[in-house]
Order: C-alpha cells, then sequence, then structure tokens
C-alpha cells in the first residue's frame, strides 16, 4: 500500500516535472515567434500605440495610489527604524534609493503584471475560445504578429515609462509624510535627494522594468493563447498569467539585481 | 478542386478521423453532414491548414497542403474564405474594420478603395451602413452575415462554411441560405459547408457527403441522397432514434 503510494507519488512529481518543462519550451517558442515576427509586427505601429495606451495610461490611477502610499510608508517605516541611531536629514535619500532601485520597479510590475497579465489573458483567452484566433490564421494573418508583438512591446515600452511616474509619485508620498507628521524640512528632505541621487541607481531601475515589462506581456499573451475549454478556461488562463507574471518578477528581480549590482553597476 | 485522401486525426483517445477521403470539383458545392461531434469542423479546419493531420493528404488544385510551411500556407488560405460557427468577428474590431481586415492586412489598396469594397460586400449580404456598429450589438443572424462578407471580402475561390444556419431561426437560416447559394453562383466559388440541418443541406448541396465514425460512408446528389439504401444516411436524413446510428 505505501509503495503504491510513493510509485502514485514518484509520477505524479515526474509528470509534472515533464509538464513544466514543456511549458518552458512552449514559452520559448513564443517568445522565438516574437522576436520573429517582431519587426513585420511593429510595422502596425497603431495596434502597438493602441496597446501602449492600454497597458500605460489605464494604469495610471492604479500605480498613482499604489505608488504614493508605498512613498508613505516608507517615510513612516524608515523614520521608525532610524529612531536615534540615524539623523533624519538622511530620509530622502532613503526613500529615493529604495525607491528607484527596488520599490518603483518591483510594485508597479506587480500592480500592471496583476491588471494587465489578467487582462491580455482575458482578452486573448476569449479570443481563443470564440475562434477568432482561428479566423485571423484563416486569413493568412499571423496570431503572433498581430497579437503577441503589438502587446509584448508595448508592455516593454511602458512599463518603465510608468516606473518613472511611479518612483516620482513614491517620492512625493514620502516628501509629504515626512513634512507633515515626522518633521523634516523641505530643504533637508531635497536635499537628501540631491546628495544621494546616483544616474545608475535610476538606470538601473529602469532597466528591470524592461524585463518585467517582457514577462508581463508575454505571460499574459502565452496563457491566452494556452487557454483550452469556455468560460471557465479563460478564468484559468487569468489566475495562470497573473501568477507566472508576478513569480516571474520577483525571481528575475532577483537575478538582475545580482547582475546588476555585482558587475555591471559594481563600482 | 480540393482532393482529402487517407486524413486521419486523434484528438486525445479518440480517433476522430479514421481515413477520409473526398473530392470537391471546382465550382460545386459540397455538403458535409454528420452527428454532432463526429468530426466535422475538425475536417474543415484541416482543409484551411489550421489543424494538422496525423496523416493523409489534401491537395488544392494540385498543391500539396499537408507539411507544407507557414509563409506557404499562407499564400493557399489567402484563395480561401471561411465562415466559422459563431462568426468569430473580431469583438474589438467594429463590422468595417472586421470585414476589411484582410484586405489591410494583404493588399496595397487605397483607404476610399477598401471602404468600398467592405461597404460593397456588406450590400451583398444585405447589411449596407452597419460599418460602425461594434459586433457585440448585431443580432445572431447579423453576425453570421457579417462573418460571410468578411470572408468573401477578398475574393477567394474556396468559402468554407462551418454549421452556417446553427442557432438561427428558420426564416434567418433561409436568408442565409439563399446568400450563400447566390453567392456560390456570382462568384463561381466552390463552397464546403459542414452541418447537421438536412433542410439547409438539401438547398445548398449539389453533392452530400455523410461523415460517421471518422470515415465518409456515402457521397452522392441530393436525389441519390433521398432514395439510397443505405442504413446510416436513412437513419441521420430521417432523423430517427432507431437505427445503426448508435445514440
Amino acid at each position: 500500500m505505501q509503495e503504491d503510494l510513493a510509485l502514485r507519488g514518484a509520477r505524479y512529481i515526474r509528470r509534472r516535472t515533464f509538464d513544466w518543462i514543456a511549458e518552458v519550451g512552449r514559452v520559448a517558442m513564443l517568445l522565438g515567434d516574437v522576436f520573429r515576427f517582431g519587426m513585420p509586427g511593429l510595422r502596425s505601429f497603431g495596434l502597438v500605440v493602441q496597446q501602449m495606451s492600454s497597458i500605460g495610461v489605464g494604469s495610471l490611477w492604479l500605480v498613482f495610489v499604489v505608488s504614493l502610499f508605498t512613498g508613505a510608508v516608507a517615510a513612516v517605516q524608515a523614520a521608525y527604524q532610524f529612531s536615534t541611531v540615524v539623523p533624519l536629514k538622511y530620509l530622502g535619500a532613503v526613500i529615493l534609493r529604495s525607491v528607484i532601485i527596488e520599490l518603483g520597479p518591483v510594485l508597479t510590475a506587480l500592480v500592471v503584471g496583476g491588471r494587465v497579465g489578467a487582462s491580455i489573458a482575458a482578452e486573448l483567452g476569449t479570443m481563443k475560445v470564440t475562434e477568432q484566433i482561428d479566423a485571423l490564421r484563416a486569413m493568412a494573418i499571423n496570431p503572433v504578429r498581430y497579437l503577441v508583438v503589438p502587446r509584448v512591446v508595448a508592455a516593454i515600452v511602458m512599463l518603465p515609462v510608468v516606473t518613472v511616474f511611479a518612483n516620482a509619485i513614491a517620492i512625493f508620498g514620502g516628501y509629504v509624510v515626512a513634512v507633515t507628521s515626522i518633521g523634516v524640512s523641505t530643504h533637508t528632505y531635497v536635499l537628501g535627494l540631491k546628495q544621494f541621487f546616483y544616474l545608475k541607481d535610476l538606470y538601473s531601475g529602469l532597466l528591470k522594468a524592461v524585463f518585467f515589462g517582457g514577462i508581463i506581456g508575454t505571460m499574459g499573451c502565452y496563457y491566452g493563447f494556452a487557454t483550452e475549454g469556455g468560460a471557465e478556461g479563460v478564468g484559468h488562463a487569468t489566475t495562470r498569467a497573473v501568477v507566472a507574471s508576478c513569480v516571474l518578477v520577483l525571481i528575475s528581480d532577483y537575478v538582475l539585481a545580482n547582475v546588476l549590482f555585482r558587475f555591471i553597476f559594481a563600482s | 478542386m480540393i482532393r482529402i485522401r487517407g486524413l486521419k486525426k486523434r484528438l486525445g483517445s479518440k480517433q476522430v478521423l479514421d481515413g477520409v477521403d473526398l473530392e470537391i470539383r471546382t465550382g460545386e458545392s459540397v455538403v458535409v453532414m454528420g452527428r454532432s461531434g463526429t468530426g466535422k469542423s475538425v475536417l474543415l479546419k484541416h482543409v484551411i491548414g489550421l489543424m494538422a493531420p496525423d496523416e493523409g493528404s489534401i491537395e488544392v488544385d494540385g498543391q500539396e497542403i499537408v507539411g507544407i510551411k507557414e509563409t506557404e500556407l499562407n499564400q493557399v488560405r489567402k484563395r480561401f474564405g471561411m465562415l466559422f460557427q459563431g462568426a468569430a468577428l473580431f469583438d474589438s474590431l467594429t463590422v468595417g474594420e472586421n470585414v476589411g481586415l484582410a484586405l489591410r492586412e494583404h493588399l496595397r489598396l487605397p483607404e476610399d478603395r477598401i471602404r468600398a469594397r467592405v461597404a460593397e460586400r456588406l450590400s451583398w449580404v444585405g447589411l449596407s451602413g452597419v460599418e460602425d456598429m461594434k459586433p457585440a450589438s448585431l443580432s445572431g443572424g447579423m453576425r453570421k452575415r457579417v462573418g460571410l462578407a468578411r470572408a468573401i471580402a477578398m475574393d477567394p475561390q474556396f468559402i468554407l462554411y462551418d454549421e452556417p444556419t446553427t442557432g438561427l431561426d428558420p426564416i434567418m437560416a433561409d436568408v442565409i441560405d439563399q446568400l450563400i447559394r447566390s453567392l456560390q453562383r456570382k462568384l463561381g466559388v466552390t463552397t464546403v459547408v459542414v452541418t447537421h440541418d438536412m433542410v439547409s443541406a438539401y438547398k445548398l448541396a449539389d453533392r452530400l457527403a455523410m461523415l460517421h465514425d471518422g470515415q465518409m460512408v456515402f457521397v452522392g446528389t441530393p436525389e441519390e441522397t433521398r432514395g439510397t439504401p443505405n442504413p446510416l444516411v436513412r437513419q441521420f436524413v430521417e432523423g430517427s432514434s432507431q437505427g445503426p446510428i448508435a445514440v
């Protein structure tokens, strides 16, 4: 009985491992197609602009609220941890660097990943189950070129743009809290920002945002295209796209942090 | 001419197509009938290269399309139009954009000529002036007619219809049947219709073919179909639950 259970467990693990490897392979093939059809896809510039608006402009309000409170919380937490150990004149600097290196890109990616990843997967998933993607192929229109390339390119372009906006709002949120409830003057806060602003910090954050944009766009499209069944399938695809985007954003954040701060911007 | 030989396709554990043979001559209208789930739509998707068979061959005017590159397949697809079961209109586009999509993608025509062609094709299906409407605001019959206008936008030589009258009331079904017949005569296109609606089948067919258990068990004219002794065809045509087709 125990042996039987162990055997079933081993088979399950083997099946899941193979499924996972196959899934990675399919994502890689989709990415290959995105590169292959990248230039022809950009020919339809209107589609890219449409997606840029949907992904970028459409996310601004959500990013605004999240960033404002992220900056505010960062100010409260930093002030609490500084206590008597670190002078409050460094408050602006700490908020600035934590926001532009880490909080801005990652939180923006998670928020946009949730919103946009779900939206792309649901839209393409619905197109799949209602035969709209088959209809495109029947009309000799490549669905990767027509649907995937504009979304992935728009996500790659717009995520850094939204991240810059998020950084600014978060720093402003930190400023409001620092001045109104912690007692730091505007001059001190701004001085901290100026003294500890390094361009490489901004670049590293924006470079991360480029990768995160690629992940969000690709995962949304992949799970949308992989949708099977009806409404239930679309629901599954949406959930999986969001989960995969968020997990991959966090994993790639770790990898990129190592590459950027140990090698590229090490000095 | 479309020539299908020994076509086999397994989906999961089910052998959906098990050696299908069928010839569709240039300019004729062939109706493929059969029970739901017998693989009629799967057969149609193989003809336009949306699905690849496990075995067998499909020739379009002598050109083998099984196993060819996607770019070559796209050249073949440009000669086809297809009306999907649910019309498969693109929700995010207007009716006019739906009908004109292939024109904008494949032909370098000035915008006014594209608009004129779209208006003309919509008028052929009796839907003038609906270019700016969204598919969501159309009725089932209108959606099918827009799908039909989209299918004929590129002046195809072959048109495939997947259950064109399913879900429509009998009067609208007759409108669609007449449209299909008139377009076939007007454009001289080769037509393949998949349906289980026998009223439509008799109206549309030059020849009828019956798919059962993954094989073509009958091919004949409407007269031959009415008089056939084949028990499978008789049971299906008469719509009887008693007979060799297990329910």
